[in-house]
């Protein structure tokens, strides 16, 4: 029976990583090509749970909706870039703080302005309901899997383009070198709206997958904006190969923590209050992780020195 | 500066006179609105002194805010319903008394300020700010989860706590009581600036290296400043707990850093009374403009925004230069 639950926490940890990732995969690329700290990154997750909550509403097709959650915070993203996140990135990181800080409020009140402040809601696509016998007595939710599926395709995209193709050789140079590919003659501002589109579309798919499990409101973005942030400075900001490890090292972390702390604190407390500060701590875990880690390696894991 | 110095005896001018005026015009509810201003203000002077003047952009002051409102409403909770609070070290069933709450809150967001310090400061940039903002989160989410004290929910004191021979309960004494600490906290600050250790910690945000380079360790200075800023910070949050009586731990929130943050850049970096012109600012716009439109909240991005791309240097530098012009 626990070996069961335990697996299934397992999967549950990392369907939560895989999702973190697509949200801090975009933010470190962010980051780690422009040096601009993005606090309104959650609000494309967001944008894109809403496109996709609309578009699922009117066509009814749930990958229509996936599409639009992708287009429609590129959009979004591209437009945020050229008027306001392209005056920011020759600015110190308080003003980049602030400015994005700022923007969240126009982003969350404007969609609010338009939806309204009610909850929508994604159904989930009647082949992927239900569950899936993954062992003969483990059972686990489909979509989940699919989730996990997605997040891993995008990981191995990602690999691809940064590895493989002309953009991505243009990106690892602008992660190094920002003045030296300018002089050779690359539009950077033009490589600057695309790196932020990407990681804004990243988001998008994300908000509007987990939409579909969780409800899609204004404030979505935020909890796992910070989240995204702790998995970006465990990984090492700027490391595409952090973020992927940290990611899947905090969603675990977070949902064995908050599942077994209480059970294990049973062993030493009666079982009233070793609920209570299992469930404390529990979810304090990942920031005692981070923090753990910012002092044994003050740059992440991945990070450069 | 000398026009800096013009415009601050207007603000503290104002701060006497809104108060009295909401009194006399029998409006308690513009002074509990300064109340609110003059409290956020000493959380802004407070980060100030950490973010403005030593350039330690610390994410998560809203940790020592939330520290300062818990520890007080804890310890007044216990109070009014004589319930034991403790039994070891000592026997203690909290306390209700402001002489007592506030060395207590002092000593408890210093050493919280020296925790987060000493761990955070060992990173800089990018990971300094969100080192500190995830210890803010983790205090955040101690808070929702601890069920002892309110949970999510919060904590309600039905009285607010006393002070000998002053009666708190009246806006008006209350109002003083914080003016009082605003100008305690304004006055430790300037001499502060103006000491050997203040041009240490502002030649820090200058450049650290040429500070160490003549023998001061920067370590050392950058603690202390980010001890005396998260102890003032946390002291405004008493107060704001024992202004509305209740405390949840929506101000443990990141939101809260931000809006302390915004406090700071709207007033102005680096000026003594920026933070309180920017928390003034912030809370006359949440009322006018709350009361045309539930979407208030996109007009102050936006303004944020504009601030931050074609100002730069804040509200009070407006008037600078609009006076050195009529000069």
């Amino acid at each position: 029976m626990t070996s069961i639950l335990i697996f299934e926490q397992l999967l549950n940890g990392i369907q939560f990583g895989t999702m973190l990732f697509l949200m801090s995969a975009g933010l470190t690329l962010i980051f780690g090509v422009m040096g601009l700290i993005n606090l309104a990154h959650g609000s494309f997750y967001m944008i894109g749970a809403f496109s996709a909550a609309l578009i699922a509403s009117l066509t009814g097709s749930f990958w229509l909706a996936l599409l639009a959650s992708l287009s429609g915070a590129a959009i979004a993203g591209v437009l945020v870039e050229i008027i306001i996140i392209r005056r920011l990135y020759r600015r110190d990181h308080l003003d980049q703080v602030l400015a994005t800080f700022a923007l969240i409020l126009l982003l969350s009140e404007g969609v609010r302005w338009c939806f309204g402040a009610f909850p929508l809601y994604l159904d989930i696509p009647k082949n992927l309901n239900g569950t899936f016998p993954i062992l003969d007595d483990i059972i686990y939710s489909k979509y989940r899997l699919f989730i996990i599926f997605m997040g891993l395709l995008i990981a191995a995209g990602l690999y691809i383009l940064i590895s493989k193709t002309r953009l991505g050789v243009r990106i690892r140079a602008g992660q190094n070198d920002r003045q030296m590919i300018s002089a050779l003659g690359i539009d950077i501002s033009k490589l600057y709206t695309i790196v932020f589109a990407l990681g804004a579309s990243l988001a998008g798919l994300a908000g509007a997958m987990i939409g579909a499990i969780q409800s899609v409101e204004v404030g979505m973005g935020e909890p796992i904006l910070i989240l995204a942030f702790v998995v970006i400075v465990i990984g090492g900001i700027g490391s595409i190969k952090g973020a992927l490890i940290g990611s899947i090292l905090v969603g675990v972390t977070d949902t064995i923590g908050r599942v077994f702390l209480p059970e294990l604190l049973k062993i030493f407390m009666e079982p009233a209050s070793a609920t209570s500060v299992g469930s404390s701590i529990g979810s304090m875990l990942i920031y005692i992780l981070m923090a753990l880690i910012l002092i044994i390696k003050p740059s992440g894991l991945f990070g450069k020195t | 500066m000398i026009v800096e110095k013009i415009i601050n005896k207007w603000i503290l001018f104002f701060l006497f006179l809104i108060p009295v005026l909401g009194f006399i015009f029998e409006e308690p509810y513009y002074i509990t609105l300064t109340t609110k201003v003059v409290i956020l203000g000493i959380a802004g002077i407070g980060l100030n002194l950490a973010l403005g003047y030593c350039g330690l952009i610390s994410f998560g002051h809203a940790a020592f805010f939330g520290l300062g409102g818990y520890v007080t409403g804890i310890l007044s909770f216990h109070a009014l319903n004589s319930e034991l609070m403790f039994s070891w070290p000592f026997v203690t069933s909290g306390s209700s008394d402001m002489l007592i709450i506030w060395p207590i809150v002092i000593l408890s967001s210093a050493f919280l300020a020296l925790i987060i310090g000493f761990l955070s400061l060992r990173t800089t940039g990018v990971y300094f700010i969100m080192i500190t903002l995830a210890f803010a989160q983790m205090l955040y989410f101690f808070a929702i989860s601890w069920p002892n004290y309110g949970g999510e929910d919060g904590l309600s004191i039905y009285m607010r706590n006393s002070l000998p021979m002053i009666n708190t309960m009246d806006p008006l004494t209350f109002y003083f009581i914080c003016l009082c600490w605003l100008l305690i906290v304004i006055f430790i600050s300037a001499k502060l600036i103006n000491s050997s250790f203040g041009m240490a910690f502002q030649a820090i945000k200058q450049n650290e290296e040429r500070v160490k380079s003549v023998g001061i360790e920067t370590f050392k200075v950058k603690l202390l400043v980010f001890v005396i800023s998260g102890t003032i910070t946390g002291l405004a949050g008493s107060l704001y707990t024992d202004l509305n009586r209740f405390i949840s731990p929506s101000v443990l929130n990141w939101q809260m850093s931000g809006e302390i943050m915004v406090f700071v850049i709207l007033g102005g970096i680096a000026r003594l009374y920026g933070p309180l012109v920017g928390a003034a600012f912030f809370i006359v716009l949440e009322q006018t403009l709350g009361s045309y439109t539930e979407n208030w909240q996109f007009w102050l991005g936006l303004i944020l925004i504009l601030e931050i791309l074609y100002v730069r240097t804040g509200i009070l530098s407006l008037f600078e230069k609009k006076l050195k012009y009529e000069k």
